[in-house]
């Protein structure tokens, strides 16, 4: 066993560091408050290579794992937050299935694109009247010469106000007609043509330099050439890239978590009331060091589900708990953050309040803890489903 | 053109230093440790340099310890062609490290040394000036700007009166000056080539050069604690308080 990162890890974290040192609270703040999209940061991110870390070296990624992917994606949280990680997210996973199930022509045509950042991708799964169980979604392609027709809604859709193309989920045969309900889908990287699609902007409660919008689609001509690996089998494509998603997703957290917990200890000991720093009582110091604890402990899980998906071993009960384990230590270091800087740290200029709104959709999404419990009950335990 | 372009290990300029409570020297612990400010804008100069004129080599050169290569390899990410670490243990005073670097000058020959005007550690300003001294070139300390025309090589640099431009031929020793450029980072393609790159390692002891220390660092001492400020109400008041109380007019 070993718990070292290996010396080029390391580079890699200095790497990324330096480059989102660049930009400091005060541009992560603007444009919070502006709602106004990073692209610099998004460029500055994209020409220093890291958009393509987990693209293979063919198609002019890095070709790494997805442990040097999540140690990105916790290094970007640690300094924007998920304005930071949601910029280019979906950039860094979304592709996966691409990656692992596109035919070459997809991946010559896309893969290079997105590793150089000159195309941003969204992820059109959520349907209002599906939700977590993704199987009943409605939005329907149907076949007609070397296109397919797709019409239906999507909801939750991150970054479709940027997006040239998106990782669509329709279905194909309706449920009632595949042998199983997980059958008869589809998964598309579709155009985001935005005279098929209306794009509206839902307005939500943080993160709000990246957008999440509504899509309406009406008739939107997708090529045969853009589907993603064989008709009919888009969940389980989709499936595949559900592991690394968390894994980023608590790295994520990790990283939101800490730098939330940077400022409530800096804070701590800088802030004199009652003649002494407030970290010197334990009311304070308690909370943020067990918010410590459960980060150490949450990043511990995602390393450890890195390194079996990297060696190609099942990890989703792993992928899991980790996500589980981070969207808690991520909220609780946020909340612990704003109580220790007590008024302050309810006032934007102080940052944490930012982190707090925006840690706390990781609860929610991509999967809610719910419904991550439930997969642990049923997999993991061999409990009875319960729904 | 073949560059080399001496590089030092320092704490990072954002880190708090304590001062070891024996004023021996400074508490490394928790210290995050980077290429010297001024030594990376000269490795970013040398890499305009090479881009601009379409071929040429880059060499970096630290001597310190073994954990020294961290750097060398950040530089070595950013673009440079690769490294000699001249290892030694011992702390080395200026005149010891730029009589290292002459060697190491010797027998690499290079068109062109380029190095910070001094290190943000200990504030030195002699190591650049000390290797050309030794080598007979001639040296462009504090550079704001370089270029190359006819031959010979045109470094302005920033003097008290304001901005001086010099010409001289190559090759020669130029110090650079925090508006010299704005370094870039490190791609990850970048970081992942510099792991191939050639990094070699020199014992210090192995060159045949006197390292005994002319300068011995007596103590360290902390600054004294800034007192916070007052503020005054008017002018008059302030000329009347820097007369009678701190008698400075
Ligand atoms: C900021 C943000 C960005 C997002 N970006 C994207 C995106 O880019 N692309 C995309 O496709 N989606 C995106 N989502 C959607 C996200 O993945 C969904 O919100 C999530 O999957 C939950 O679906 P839902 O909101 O419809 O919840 P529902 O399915 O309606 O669930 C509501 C609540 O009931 C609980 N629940 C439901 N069923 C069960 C059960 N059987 N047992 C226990 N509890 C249950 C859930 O856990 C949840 O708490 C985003 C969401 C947010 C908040």
């Amino acid at each position: 066993m070993d718990f070292e990162l290996t010396s080029a890890q390391r580079e890699i974290v200095a790497g990324v560091r330096a480059l989102c040192e660049r930009f400091p609270d005060s541009y992560w703040r603007d444009h919070d408050s502006r709602h106004e999209f990073p692209h610099e940061f998004y460029r500055a991110f994209a020409e220093a290579g890291y958009l393509g870390i987990a693209i293979p070296e063919d198609y002019g990624g890095s070709g790494l794992g997805i442990t040097e992917a999540a140690l990105v994606m916790s290094e970007a949280a640690h300094a924007g937050a998920m304005n930071a990680a949601s910029a280019v997210h979906l950039s860094i996973f979304g592709l996966m299935p691409v990656v692992v199930h596109g035919s070459e022509d997809l991946k010559r045509r896309f893969l290079p694109a997105a590793a150089r950042g000159e195309m941003h991708f969204s992820f059109a799964v959520t349907e209002p009247d599906a939700g977590n169980d993704i199987t009943h979604i409605k939005t329907f392609a149907r076949r007609d010469g070397d296109h397919y027709i797709v019409n239906g809604r999507k909801v939750f859709t991150t970054k479709a106000q940027e997006a040239d193309r998106m990782l669509l989920l329709t279905r194909t045969t309706p449920i009632e007609k595949a042998p199983r309900r997980t059958d008869g889908m589809t998964l598309f990287l579709a155009p985001l043509d935005r005279k098929a699609v209306e794009v509206r902007e839902l307005h939500k409660l943080g993160r709000h330099a990246v957008d999440t919008n509504m899509l309406f689609i009406d008739n939107l001509q997708v090529s045969a050439g853009d589907l993603v690996g064989e008709e009919g089998r888009g969940f389980r494509i989709l499936m595949d890239g559900l592991n690394p998603e968390r894994i980023l997703t608590a790295a994520e957290g990790i990283g939101i978590g800490r730098a939330a917990l940077d400022k409530a200890v800096r804070y701590a000991s800088e802030r004199i009331v009652f003649g002494r720093p407030i970290g010197q009582n334990q009311a304070i110091a308690h909370p943020l060091a067990d918010a410590h604890a459960r980060l150490e402990a949450a990043e511990l899980m995602m390393l450890k589900a890195a390194w079996l998906f990297d060696r190609r071993e099942p990890c989703g009960p792993e992928a899991s708990t980790a996500k589980l384990l981070a969207a808690e230590a991520a909220f609780e270091a946020c909340d612990r953050a704003v109580q220790t800087l007590g008024g302050y740290g309810y006032m934007q200029e102080y940052d944490v309040e930012r982190f707090f709104r925006e840690s706390r959709m990781l609860r929610i999404a991509p999967v809610s803890q719910e419904m991550v419990l439930n997969t642990i009950s049923e997999h993991v335990l061999k409990l009875p489903r319960s729904y | 053109m073949k560059i080399l372009v001496p590089v030092k290990r320092v704490p990072d300029p954002a880190t708090t230093i304590r001062v070891l409570p024996d004023g021996s020297g400074i508490a490394t612990d928790n210290i995050k440790w980077v290429i010297n400010p001024f030594d990376e804008i000269a490795i970013e100069e040398a890499l305009r340099i090479k881009e601009k004129q379409g071929s040429g080599e880059i060499v970096l050169c630290s001597i310190g310890q073994i954990t020294w290569q961290e750097q060398l390899r950040t530089g070595l990410a950013m673009g440079a062609d690769r490294a000699i670490l001249v290892k030694s243990d011992q702390p080395l005073d200026t005149l010891a490290i730029a009589r290292i670097l002459v060697k190491v000058v010797n027998d690499e020959k290079p068109d062109l040394v380029i190095l910070g005007k001094q290190a943000i550690d200990d504030d030195s300003n002699q190591v650049g000036q000390m290797m050309a001294e030794m080598l007979g070139w001639p040296q462009a300390t504090f550079a704001s700007q370089i270029e190359f025309a006819d031959g010979k090589c045109k470094v302005t640099r920033e003097v008290d009166g304001g901005l001086e431009t010099i010409a001289f031929p190559l090759p020669a020793v130029v110090t650079t000056d925090l508006r010299l450029n704005e370094p870039r980072y490190a791609s990850l393609p970048g970081i992942m080539k510099a792991r191939k790159k050639e990094l070699k390692e020199i014992a210090a002891e192995s060159l045949g050069i006197d390292l005994a220390p002319r300068l011995r660092i007596k103590k360290l001492t902390a600054p004294p604690k800034r007192e916070a400020g007052r503020k005054v109400e008017s002018a008059a008041e302030l000329v009347q308080l820097l007369h009678s109380d701190a008698k400075v007019i």
